[in-house]
């Protein structure tokens, strides 16, 4: 890279193809959400869900440089990490409507959506659980002189779990491969950060477990990437964890039962128009890396993808009800 | 499968000197086995059960934690998840309600969530029990708690032989296992077989054969239910003892079949009495054929209702012991329907 690149650290750093790849899965994740809640709203799928929409950028950069040997753990809030790191929407939405054909064959739903193959150790329905598990997963690469990082994506409401507190004091203690990935959406349901943190920045709370805190604008792609970037670079060195403040929003409610009654509709729309896919795309076009017509091609793709997702969920079989205990102990 | 010894020579060893030999054995064996816990490494563990493990396998398999049960068996669940074999002991089994949150709601369901994609091959080590003086946090019975939740294996072994060979089961399996081990066993000696065996987790064991009562027991209680049956017999009165040895998965067959033979069940556990592995049993047996077979109303030993308090005499009096059991087994052999 040249001294004189001012270019964004993502167009510089990544190829035209992983840029127009990140691109295409933040709008399916956006196109994911918005079909799984007008799913929902026809009564096709039951349940709750926790939609990240608006959040598209940190789950995508963040991922951006990972392989399938890479773990993540996500949150209750969990699809865009899981498009993020490769997999493939119709047998999420398969997961969605409960089907056998989903990627918990209907046992796990939205709030447990995981993919194994790709590295994805689940989302998890308790704030703060997957934080010591991802803590766990450095310690086998680590262990087994494997290469992987984890990459361990918790909100701001789990960062005042003991749980965060433990997992990082122990990552740090034995320098282990993991990033922790706030994703600082301004609430833990209804409480406000203000209300609920003491520190100003929950980055600050890295240097109390003595590794670097980052805190980025997590809808701005590329700050996201980089500071990730240097984060995975950090653990693959075998210099320990680090943490990485994305601040961003989520512009629906918590879950399908929120009245918004805890923010203005100024707010959101401030939020709204600090949009992360509107802003990554127009940056690739500002720097040639794609044209508004490949652009919609790209956004046309995940429109595709999305509906042939929703119906081969549809077309899915549900689980043989004779089978509510499979998967609670291994199969002899 | 029943119990397969390698090689045959036996040695007397201690329980917690039986729990050791499997875990060196496991490591040995098996580089993804990894120890961690509270003071495990150069203090050798609160009741030295990881003696000079350290010095032999070096601090990054012998894993001090801090004191974080929580993010600590949290941490050996994601390890499970991902290529490794921890044992995570809990200095005291009491500690284990800081790490519920793993416990139950991780690995326990995990493979459940995730459709039978991965699996959780943890291991959790609980010293258990009351009697050491310890009061009411540091000697709790807790297996019940576990017992009640699918997806985790909870075992009790009673002497050092299970001790050895269910913990060497446990390492084999591939979900998490609890492993309640009495604090008063952990000086008891027997006959261990030497090498690798595995006793299976699930298969009660009948420790002394009867025809009058059927006496099921776990842990330490089974020595004290041997002990009652034992003065029974000059009594006339001839117990069947039976060592449950694993929670979860119940070993219900063993138990019915003994209730068919004597028509007479007393359940004997440390732990308090409501809600507790009696009730399970009892409730198994009503609902089986057994039932018609029964001569007399079950009857259920267990803990008082109440905190493990301190004095030494309440703390006696606060589960069951010999003079009780023996009481209990009386009342019941002499029953009239």
């Amino acid at each position: 890279m040249s001294m004189t690149d001012n270019r964004p650290f993502a167009i510089r750093t990544y190829s035209p193809a992983q840029l127009k790849q990140a691109l295409k899965r933040m709008y399916l994740i956006r196109r994911f959400e918005e079909g799984a809640e007008q799913s929902y709203m026809r009564g096709l799928i039951h349940g709750t869900m926790h939609l990240s929409i608006g959040q598209e950028a940190s789950a995508v950069a963040s991922c951006i440089e990972l392989t399938d040997a890479d773990k993540i753990t996500s949150t209750h809030r969990g699809h865009g990490h899981c498009i993020a790191k490769g997999a493939d929407v119709a047998r999420m939405f398969a997961e969605f409507f409960g089907k056998e054909t989903g990627y918990c064959h209907g046992r796990g739903g939205s709030m447990h959506i995981a993919d194994v193959q790709t590295g994805n150790l689940g989302a998890n329905g308790i704030v703060g659980g997957g934080l010591p598990i991802a803590v766990g997963a450095a310690l086998s690469a680590k262990r087994l002189g494997r290469e992987d990082v984890t990459l361990c994506f918790f909100g701001d409401g789990a960062n005042n779990e003991g749980a965060f507190h433990e997992a990082l004091n122990m990552a740090a203690i034995w320098k282990l491969p993991v990033v922790f990935i706030c994703e600082n959406n301004r609430y833990g349901m209804s409480t406000s950060v203000e209300r609920s943190t003491a520190v100003r920045r929950i980055s600050d709370r890295a240097a109390a477990y003595s590794m670097p805190g980052t805190t980025v604008d997590g809808n701005d792609f590329s700050a996201v990437a980089e500071a990730v970037h240097h984060a995975i670079a950090r653990a693959r060195a075998g210099d320990g964890p680090s943490l990485v403040e994305n601040l961003t929003y989520r512009w629906r409610g918590h879950s399908k039962s929120d009245r918004n009654r805890y923010r203005t509709k100024e707010e959101i729309e401030e939020w709204m128009g600090r949009d992360p896919i509107v802003r990554f795309q127009a940056e690739l076009v500002a720097h040639g890396i794609l044209d508004e017509a490949e652009a919609s091609a790209i956004a046309d793709a995940a429109v595709s993808d999305v509906e042939q997702g929703i119906e081969f969920a549809r077309g899915s079989a549900a689980p043989a009800i004779g089978e509510v205990t499979r998967y609670v102990y291994a199969e002899a | 499968m029943d119990v397969t010894v390698q090689e045959a020579s036996t040695r007397t060893l201690s329980y917690s000197e039986a729990i050791r030999e499997a875990m060196v054995l496991a490591m040995e064996t098996d580089p993804t086995v990894i120890l961690m816990g509270e003071d495990i490494g150069v203090y050798g563990g609160a009741f030295q059960v990881t003696l000079d493990l350290v010095d032999r396998f070096g601090p990054e398999r012998v894993m001090d934690t801090p004191i974080s049960e929580l993010g600590g068996a949290g941490v050996a669940v994601g390890a499970a998840l991902t290529g490794l074999k921890p044992i995570f002991e809990f200095q005291f089994s009491d500690f284990a309600t800081l790490a519920m949150e793993q416990i139950v709601n991780q690995a326990a369901k995990l493979r459940y969530m995730l459709g039978g994609e991965a699996s959780v091959p943890v291991v959790f080590r609980m010293p258990a029990g009351s009697g050491t003086g310890a009061a009411a946090q540091h000697s709790q019975s807790l297996e019940a708690w576990f017992g009640h939740v699918p997806g985790l294996k909870v075992i009790q072994p009673s002497t050092p032989e299970d001790a050895k060979g269910m913990l060497l089961a446990a390492l084999a399996d591939p979900d998490p296992v609890l492993v309640f081990e009495h604090k008063l066993l952990y000086k008891m000696k027997g006959e261990v077989p030497a090498g690798h065996y595995t006793t299976p987790i699930g298969k009660a064991a009948i420790r002394r054969a009867g025809s009058d009562l059927t006496i099921v027991a776990a842990s330490i209680m089974v020595h004290r239910a041997i002990e009652a049956a034992e003065q029974l017999v000059t009594e006339g009165v001839s117990a069947e003892v039976i060592d449950l040895r694993s929670i979860r998965p119940i070993d219900h067959e063993t138990i019915l079949a003994s209730v068919r033979k004597t028509g007479r069940l007393l359940i004997v556990y440390e732990g308090v009495k409501s809600y507790g592995i009696g009730a399970e049993i009892s409730a198994m047996v009503a609902e089986s054929d057994a039932f018609d077979f029964l001569d007399a109303p079950i009857l259920r030993l267990g803990g008082a209702e109440a905190p493990i308090p301190y004095n030494p005499d309440l703390e006696r009096a606060a589960v069951p012991q010999v003079d009780s059991i023996l009481a209990a087994a009386r009342r019941l052999a002499n029953r009239e329907v």
